[in-house]
């Protein structure tokens, strides 16, 4: 009685100081960012004091199954969360993508491309890789250290806290409440309400590690470790600001110019690193040895690519910042750095493939493992393109062209998007207690609408680049350019069309995703001939090497 | 070899000490590479030119960042000869020191815009912010006419120079007294603007949207477009002195 | 000792020795696992996750 005092307490105190804000609010956004704050602390007090049974009610709508040997209430509801900001990271995209091939699409002032563009980038990077990663790493930590959950209370914290840290980034980004730091845009509250939340996940997962019942700590711990640590450092050190005004959004970051550029690319650089690689390979370690029912392929191999990874990815930031104000030796430093990162992914993506050594068979059965492969492979061709772009001679033409959004795209949605499907379609029937998925051939068309969809995507954002690079730096023989800017410009119109269908067709195969999770959730089997329906043929069934043996 | 053995084993079983040695390889890293940019304040000598943003200039600023500008504008010339005819002389590190948060930008949807200032007149800014396809039939700009129908609503313009004055950026108590009265004066050509310029030299003093009755958000932006890359006399002989010590660009 | 030779020092120290230091603790860390008389705790490790049968 007394925590639940204390708690509704905790929560009165945030509803007071979010209704001052709302009342002395220097500007509208923050009244209504406050108004946000204040409606989610006075839904938190009234579930406190009834603390009653609202964890019954929510498992009956959400047709969870009784509580198990692990804590899974959290997990479930990330898994939903993950569905539904995937496909409304999807949906901001290919809207976006449909706003630069046709301008008309803008709605000034709030659907602005300007407006949304981060607000696609923080859904599908924060709210969907997020939410993904927060709900399997509680998954993957309870079964790797055979424990429940530590502190289940604040777990529960750290999803809700985390939707409220998205809804406020996302209203923000529409009403104009920008810090102006590409994937850092959040205003200084809502970064200080992440610091929070992220600091709570972080107690959570090691407390959790801390009371496990196995002795060692499984390489995929390790990784979701280096994640959580790491993005808390980045986050804090990049949001340093001052505030005008404490009631109001409006602030000023520390670090400017020559400094600030490099801060925050240290950062962009390793959210990629440490967000959306180190967090994602925790999952690629779980996941993909699970699905394919064999250990990871070498398990040294895994501790190197670990170490690697974390020590080199640290350095590569200045390569964002080629042939700009940043001091020589700098640029060349971030350069040679993520040249060296090749070799680390590279041992990774290997590691990951060869799990499945003797049961190649799969992929062909089994669309789940189809994915995760696939998901592998994205990964190896994107940390070898990344490392090539970051090369200054290439980088002065790709730079500051569409080939730099087609590379994150090849990572995003082949990497990050593809494991990620893989890693929903293991959990839902195991976390809700169901023989299997809905549909299997529903991941099979899944599979098909994201891989031809990053094809469009990334050929067409590939040769857009590379049209800008080359119309851009051509010169006439009478020694002047040959192309204004608006030239190159009408030039790639036909390839953000292009762009604009393969992300659709990648938000098709979202839309199939949110159907089978639905009807695997509603406990529905969809009456459906099984995948591997090749003819038993007996000649073909013979070892090709015992054959060759005989003669 | 046991003894080491044994203390691997320690490192791979202790969640506090993996902890503390996956932070530390990451923040060695960082640290070497960062630390050393912030003595280099000193070694950017000061190009001559270089001033804070006048209030109606960083209010438009504000702007700028509000609508997210640097999402599809780059502000950062890189030292190619197709860029340097393009768009002007190549970005100097000094020309951003002042600039809280940096809009280097990392993408060109649209064109660079470092020295866009005094390019093209007021009107071609405001018919191109209005109505970006009526001026560029190619241009895929969205509209934001929607700024000239705003009133320019700075809550206290004093205490965003204040806030900007704690990061590091030197404005002078008069600055920051007159803050309110240089905002209004700036957007008027009638008005009596004091010591204004002396205290920012090459300010544009006039109404930059098209509308002297009213001070509105595109008047700012407008503003602030006006004055990028015009700071500095890049041909100059104290800017030929700091590129010459500015290595390897 | 002036800012602007703190500067040079610190940047030469960047892509000098700390990169050096860097690289070493990198290849200790590199060589670490293949240290002999560890496949079986790696092996060990690396199956942990297959030792529940059901672990919904």
């Amino acid at each position: 009685m007394v925590t639940v005092l204390a708690r509704a307490g905790l929560w009165l105190v945030v509803l007071f100081l979010a209704v001052i804000g709302v009342a002395l609010a220097a500007d509208g956004g923050f009244a209504i960012h406050m108004t946000i704050v204040a409606l989610a602390a006075l839904l938190a007090v009234w579930f406190t004091v009834r603390s009653a049974d609202y964890t019954a009610i929510a498992r009956g709508i959400l047709k969870m199954p009784d509580q198990g040997k692990y804590d899974d209430d959290p997990i479930r509801w990330g898994i939903i969360a993950t569905v539904f900001w995937g496909v409304v990271g999807f949906g901001a995209g290919v809207f976006i993508a449909a706003q630069l091939a046709w301008p008309a699409l803008n709605l000034e002032p709030y659907l602005n491309f300007s407006r949304l563009r981060p607000l696609h980038t923080s859904a599908v990077i924060f709210a969907f890789g997020g939410n993904a990663l927060i709900a399997t790493s509680f998954y993957v930590v309870q079964r790797t250290c055979r424990a429940r959950l530590a502190l289940p209370g604040l777990a529960r914290f750290v999803f809700w806290g985390y939707q409220l840290f998205i809804v406020l980034a996302a209203t923000g980004y529409v009403l104009g409440i920008s810090q102006g730091k590409e994937y850092a845009e959040p205003e200084w509250y809502v970064d200080w309400w992440l610091t929070i939340v992220w600091v709570c996940y972080l107690a959570v997962f090691v407390m959790t590690i801390v009371k496990r019942s196995e002795p060692h700590i499984y390489v995929a711990n390790w990784f979701y470790l280096s994640f959580i640590i790491t993005v808390a450092m980045l986050h804090v050190v990049n949001n340093l600001d001052v505030p005008v005004s404490f009631v109001g959004s409006k602030s000023y970051p520390l670090f400017g110019g020559v400094q600030g550029a490099l801060v925050q690319w240290w950062y962009g650089h390793n959210a990629v690193g440490f967000f959306l690689t180190a967090g994602f390979l925790a999952m690629m370690y779980y996941f993909v040895p699970k699905q394919a029912e064999r250990p990871v392929y070498s398990y040294r191999l895994s501790i190197i690519h670990f170490w690697s990874l974390i020590f080199l990815y640290i350095w590569a930031g200045p390569h964002h910042l080629h042939y700009t104000a940043l001091p020589d030796w700098a640029q060349t430093l971030g350069m040679v750095f993520s040249i060296m990162l090749w070799m680390p992914s590279w041992g990774g993506m290997i590691n990951g493939l060869m799990t499945l050594n003797g049961a190649w068979d799969k992929i062909r059965t089994d669309p789940i493992i189809r994915m995760m492969v696939m998901a592998l492979a994205f990964y190896g061709m994107s940390t070898f393109e990344g490392p090539m772009m970051s090369v200054k001679t290439v980088n002065s033409l790709s730079h500051y062209t569409n080939w730099t959004i087609g590379h994150v795209h090849s990572g995003a949605l082949g990497w990050n998007g593809m494991i990620t499907f893989g890693a929903v379609y293991y959990l839902v029937p195991r976390l809700w207690g169901r023989e299997r998925l809905y549909s299997v051939r529903m991941v099979n068309w899944h599979f098909w609408c994201a891989t031809i969809g990053i094809v469009f995507y990334a050929a067409s954002m590939w040769v857009a680049g590379i049209t800008q690079g080359l119309m851009w730096r051509e010169y006439g023989a009478d020694g002047y350019l040959v192309n204004t800017f608006a030239d190159a410009v009408a030039a790639i119109h036909p390839m953000y069309i292009a762009r604009t269908f393969g992300g659709l067709l990648y938000l098709l195969g979202g839309a199939f995703m949110v159907v089978n999770v639905w009807q695997t959730i509603a406990g529905k089997l969809r009456a459906e001939a099984p995948l591997h329906n090749a003819a038993y043929d007996p000649e073909a069934d013979k070892p090709i090497v015992a054959a060759a043996a005989v003669h | 070899m046991t003894s080491m053995t044994e203390r691997h084993k320690k490192l791979e079983k202790n969640i506090t000490l993996l902890g503390v040695c996956a932070f530390l390889a990451v923040i060695v890293g960082g640290i070497v590479e960062i630390a050393p940019l912030f003595w280099i304040d000193n070694t950017i000598e000061k190009v001559e030119g270089m001033r804070p943003y006048t209030p109606l200039e960083q209010a438009g600023r504000d702007i700028y960042v509000r609508e997210g500008c640097y999402v599809c504008h780059s502000q950062m010339i890189r030292p190619f000869r197709d860029e340097v005819e393009r768009y002007g002389h190549y970005s100097l590190a000094a020309e951003s020191m002042y600039d809280h948060p940096f809009q280097w930008g990392s993408e060109r949807t649209g064109p660079d815009l470092a020295r866009v200032g005094n390019r093209y007149s007021d009107s071609w800014h405001v018919q191109h912010l209005t109505n970006p396809q009526s001026v560029v039939p190619e241009s895929i700009m969205p509209k934001f006419g929607f700024l000239a129908q705003n009133d320019l609503q700075v809550h206290d313009i004093a205490a965003n120079l204040t806030a900007l004055r704690h990061v590091g950026v030197p404005y002078s108590d008069k600055d920051i007294e007159l803050a309110a009265a240089d905002l209004k004066a700036q957007a008027d050509p009638d008005a009596d603007a004091g010591d204004f310029l002396k205290r920012y030299p090459e300010a544009q003093i006039r109404d930059f949207d098209g509308d002297p009755k009213r001070l509105t958000e595109m008047d700012a932006l407008v503003a602030y477009l006006q004055m990028l890359g015009t700071l500095v006399d890049v041909n100059g002989a104290a800017a030929q002195e700091e590129l010459a010590s500015e290595h390897g660009r | 000792m002036s800012s602007h030779s703190t500067y040079d020092m610190l940047r030469h120290l960047a892509d000098s020795w700390g990169l050096l230091a860097m690289l070493v603790v990198f290849l200790v860390l590199v060589a670490w696992p293949f240290r002999p008389g560890n496949r079986h705790r790696n092996d060990e490790a690396a199956t942990m996750i297959f030792k529940d049968e059901n672990d919904g």
